[in-house]
């Protein structure tokens, strides 16, 4: 893989059974930039987004991520919480998975567990109250004061997540895979049940991540305004295969792509692309 | 929530008396059907084991109307309160000073249970009972850690406050171990076997995981029972030594604590001494525990209970989160363990049965799940409760499950029914418990 | 090779009598969700009402041995029947929606009621009743001298487990009352909507496994002549064992689970010891989910993300 790539899949299939739902899929993403995956519902997205985040095995297939340092890894090999843990990939779900019990401070500090866990001397010195890992309580509110400022909740730090509007519950669950510190950060449809100004909050909550913190973001989209505006790179599936990938504009103008969406009806489907923009 | 959810209707509410009878009447007469054979009819088996019978219409009649009369009472309590539920029966003020009450409550009880052995020093019952809360409080407070917080099911508690008592019991007869050696041995033990039952445990999930900890508590007294050459079988284990202060025995010898503060000796001094003791332990369970909740592993264990897929995402490993979580409470059970067995002096397999682990489950869910106050009040309220009855003897049991229904029925949520949070940016909120999920474990 | 032939026969009617209290578990687990723990007491209660049936029957005369077993076959279903019903509509409806462990918590107290409750009405000794059926066949005597035999008692409870398991298959597969509980089992409000009575549905489903706790009870009773108050524990425990074992939720399953008991807990007092036969059982419980989470027949748990 090249420099400029974090991600790389390499003919990855998942297979259920008899059914296959991701066949013989490459692409690449590029690093520091926003890369889509995008198409009709049941085209594989989530499963693939499960595949490089280690929550299936893939049937087939290689999946490489490479760090800053130059460092590989393959994804395919690790599973469950490493991938989160060393080779930081951070993920949201397309169904919201806060921990609605707890306030949205502790969102953001159980999601710096593992820093925090060794600040804590695997609990022993924290137990005692060891001033190391007092300091190192204190970076870690930082951290977490610093996302709900970004993404506009601090006010609400010391509230039950669960009782949370949707909005905000997106913005929260995306503020806390950042404060992991991720290398790669997937996003499975952030945009899904927003109103128009919550998604344009959205498009410039990715874009600042990109821009000012240089993180690498994967996401899969329906919302195309959202899409087309922030996206570097996109790559349209259809029944677990791919079938485009280009610049937005590319994309906009593929008639495979048209195609996928909606069949045969090409100005609906010109409609939909271009929605928004 | 209403206590008892009913066809609650705008007309049936207005219902006469009729209707009231009417319900009444299909209560009694189930009831009847109920009784019939079970209380009508009374079986014994005679000295040739020939069964014989008798009949006691008079108490199925008495029952019957019991029931009778009872229905027709609960239905005029309940169109009486209405079907608005207790919730909106509390007027703010009295909301306001429970809130009140609810934040001196906690530093009020612990002044009062320092104070027990000052005010009840010639009642040895209350301070025997005393002891007993306490063992409870701390078992409430180690089952905390599983259920509660991780959200782990655990109805195989009791397994390990036998290791932890067989533990103490056996080192200190067998080798003359003194108590405060094999106070953290017996919690070293207990956490070993909560390791050792956390690994099949895994990938289990709610009643496969109730089954499985059920089992494993059978298991363990089983092998208590039938490990004669070891535990002594169902005979026990009896003499185990009596604690010492920290090495001055305390009886009525010459080296005896009480004649080197040259005070007059006296039993009572025993007892108090234990109930320091459990007292003791009591709050250092606690102390480890609130400790903990701030700590990135307690905050593990309650994201465990809220989400575990989301935890893993945020790669935490959950795996050996959940196994110290069935070791930290593994060890206070052992802990508590060895303090009933230096207590009592003698144990055997009979104290470690399911209704053990069922009791405690009951406190912990009574208190609401996570509340370090409310386990204290449950077990309190239980243990307590259950002393009080103790006249009824062979009823006890009856009354104590029918009061483990209605309360659930009351208050499926427990006593305290908020999660407080365990790091704050301006000011702690209670978190309502229906937020709040018990894990899938 | 005849001990072992003759230990699978008492295995297999052991097992059969955990697969009929098993049924009851694995029902209500399927359809409300919860481990209804009361039910091994449910069992006890009909292993008694069937003995208290048999003393008044005998008392009064009556000699006719089919009559006097039909009688307490339906007497005692009937009457825990409506004990499952009671439990339900006190312990468990006012908790339907309630979080998951306050109806096993009020389970578990129901439990307690009903064992002390039969302490209470029955008294604490055993109660042991003359053996009703006698008899049997010699399938097989090796020159050793060892038979293998097959008593009537045997045939009856491994003959009316089958019936009882057919009837109970056709009443899930073919009947409306089938119907309404595999609805409610998939989805209660939805089956709601769709004019299932939910409630009705719901404790129907208590009766019936109630009545096939009572057969377990009287069948337990006619093989081992004797019931006592707290019988219901233990026979609980192993039966919740094996449903689990099977697969909780999978009626197929529960009978499986229940044979699977039996054959263990036989072969283990036959061959090693008889103190640590429940152990072996329990172990082997532990071992199978160790590799099959969801036990033998149970539906793998697909995680959704």
């Amino acid at each position: 893989m090249s420099r400029d790539e974090i991600l790389s899949v390499d003919r990855l299939t998942m297979r259920f059974g008899g059914i296959v739902a991701v066949q013989d899929l490459s692409f690449a993403a590029e690093r520091k930039k926003i890369t889509a995956l995008i198409g009709p519902n049941g085209a594989g997205k989530t499963t693939v987004f499960n595949c490089i985040t280690g929550f299936y095995k893939p049937s087939d297939g290689t999946i490489r991520l490479a760090h800053d340092d130059g460092k590989v890894i393959a994804l395919e090999r690790l599973n469950d919480f490493r991938i989160a843990k060393q080779a930081k990939v951070a993920r949201t779900f397309q169904n919201i998975r806060l921990f609605p019990g707890m306030t949205a401070l502790e969102n953001l500090m159980v999601a710096q567990h593992n820093a925090l866990m060794r600040a804590s001397g695997f609990t022993l010195l924290g137990l005692i109250g060891a001033p190391g890992y007092r300091d190192a309580e204190k970076r870690a509110i930082g951290l977490a004061t610093d996302w709900l400022r970004r993404v506009n909740l601090l006010d609400r730090a010391d509230d039950a997540a669960g009782n949370f509007a949707y909005g905000d519950q997106r913005r929260l669950e995306i503020a806390r895979a950042m404060c992991t510190e991720p290398a790669l950060l997937c996003l499975d449809e952030p945009a899904a049940g927003l109103n128009a100004r919550e998604s344009a909050a959205l498009s410039e909550l990715l874009l600042s991540i990109r821009n000012e913190l240089g993180t690498s973001i994967l996401l899969i989209e329906h919302d195309m305004s959202v899409v087309m505006e922030i996206s570097d790179h996109i790559v349209v599936m259809d029944h677990g295969v791919k079938i485009a990938e280009g610049s937005p504009r590319e994309v906009r103008d593929d008639p495979k792509v048209i195609a996928a969406y909606l069949g045969t009806d090409e100005e609906e489907a010109v409609a939909v692309m271009e929605g928004g923009s | 929530m209403t206590p008892i959810p009913h066809e609650t209707t705008h007309a049936s509410r207005t219902a006469g008396i009729s209707a009231l009878l009417k319900t009444a009447f299909i209560n009694a007469l189930i009831a009847l059907v109920l009784f019939s054979l079970m209380v009508g009819i009374r079986t014994e088996a005679g000295s040739d084991g020939q069964l014989t019978y008798w009949t006691r219409f008079g108490d199925l009649a008495s029952l019957v109307a019991a029931v009778f009369g009872g229905s027709i009472l609960i239905e005029l309590l309940r169109q009486w309160i209405g079907s608005t539920g207790t919730e909106k029966l509390v007027p703010p003020a009295v909301k306001s000073g429970m809130s009140f009450v609810g934040r001196y409550l906690a530093p009020a009880l612990l002044i009062f249970t320092l104070l027990v052995p000052v005010i009840f020093y010639n009642q040895r019952y209350i301070l025997d009972l005393a002891i007993l809360v306490l063992t409870y409080v701390m078992l409430g407070w180690g089952l905390n850690v599983v259920v509660g917080l991780a959200g782990l099911l655990d109805l195989g508690y009791v397994a390990f406050y036998a290791v932890g008592a067989y533990s103490y019991a056996l080192l200190a007869t067998n080798f003359g171990w003194s108590f405060w050696v094999c106070l953290p041995l017996a919690g070293i033990l207990a956490a070993f076997w909560g390791v050792l039952l956390g690994f099949p445990v895994l990938r289990l999930r709610g009643d496969y995981l109730a089954i499985v900890t059920l089992a494993f508590g059978e298991i363990i007294r089983l092998v208590i029972i039938n490990w004669q050459e070891l535990t002594g079988g169902p005979n026990g284990v009896s003499s185990i030594p009596r604690p010492s202060f920290f090495g001055i025995p305390l009886d009525n010898s010459d080296s005896g604590l009480a004649a080197r503060l040259g005070i007059e000796y006296s039993p009572t001094h025993r007892i108090v001494f234990l109930f320091y003791l459990i007292l003791a332990l009591a709050l250092l369970t606690n102390w480890v525990t609130i400790r903990l909740r701030r700590l990135p592993i307690g905050r593990a264990w309650e994201a465990l209970r809220e989400d575990e897929v989301a935890c893993r995402a945020l790669g935490i490993n959950t795996t050996t989160t959940k196994l110290t979580a069935f070791a930290t409470g593994a060890m206070f059970g052992g802990f508590a363990g060895a303090f009933f067995a230096t207590r009592q002096g003698f144990i055997s397999p009979e104290s470690f049965t399911f209704q053990e682990s069922a009791l405690v489950l009951a406190i912990v869910v009574l208190g609401g799940m996570g509340s370090q106050l409310g386990v204290a009040l449950a077990a309190l309220a239980m243990i307590g409760g259950f002393e009080l009855f103790r006249s009824l003897e062979t009823y006890r049991m009856l009354v104590f499950g029918m009061a483990m229904v209605l309360i659930m029925i009351w208050r499926p949520r427990g006593l305290i029914g908020h999660r407080a949070p365990t790091v704050y940016l301006t000011k702690a909120q209670a978190i309502s418990s229906d937020l709040v999920k018990e894990g899938h474990g | 090779m005849d001990y072992f032939a003759q230990q699978l026969i008492n295995g297999l009617v052991l097992g059969s009598i955990y697969g009929l209290i098993a049924i009851g578990y694995t029902m209500v687990y399927g359809i409300v969700g919860m481990i209804n723990f009361a039910h091994g007491d449910v069992f006890m209660i009909g292993g008694f009402v069937a003995l208290i049936t048999f003393v008044l029957l005998i008392s009064t005369g009556l000699t006719a041995i089919p009559v006097i077993l039909l009688v307490v076959l339906l007497v005692s279903m009937a009457i825990t029947a409506l004990y499952g019903w009671t439990i339900e509509r006190i312990a468990y409806r006012p908790l339907r929606h309630s979080f998951r462990l306050a109806p096993m918590l009020s389970a578990i107290g129901m439990s307690f009621v009903l064992t002390n409750y039969s302490q209470v009405a029955q008294g604490a000794r055993v109660k042991p009743i003359p053996p009703f059926i006698t008899g049997g066949y010699t399938l097989h005597e090796s020159q050793d001298g060892f038979v293998i035999q097959l008593s009537n008692i045997q045939i009856m409870v491994v003959v009316t487990t089958i019936v009882l398991l057919a009837i109970f298959t056709w009443l899930v597969s073919r009947t409306r009352l089938g119907r309404d509980m595999r609805a409610c089992e998939q989805d209660q409000t939805m089956a709601a909507l769709l004019g299932v009575n939910v409630d009705r549905t719901i404790s129907m489903t208590f009766v019936i496994g109630a009545a096939l706790a009572a057969v377990a009870g009287l069948m337990y009773l006619l093989y081992y002549g004797l019931v006592d108050f707290f019988m219901g524990f233990v026979a609980g425990i192993k039966a919740f064992t094996a449903a689990v074992l099977g697969g909780i939720g999978s009626l197929p399953g529960a009978m499986l689970g229940g044979l699977a008991i039996g054959l263990i807990e036989t072969f283990w007092s036959a061959y090693f010891s008889v103190e640590y036969k429940d152990v072996a059982a329990f172990s082997i419980l532990i071992v199978v989910l160790i590799f099959m989470p969801t036990g033998l027949l149970g539906r793998p748990e697909v995680e959704k993300v």
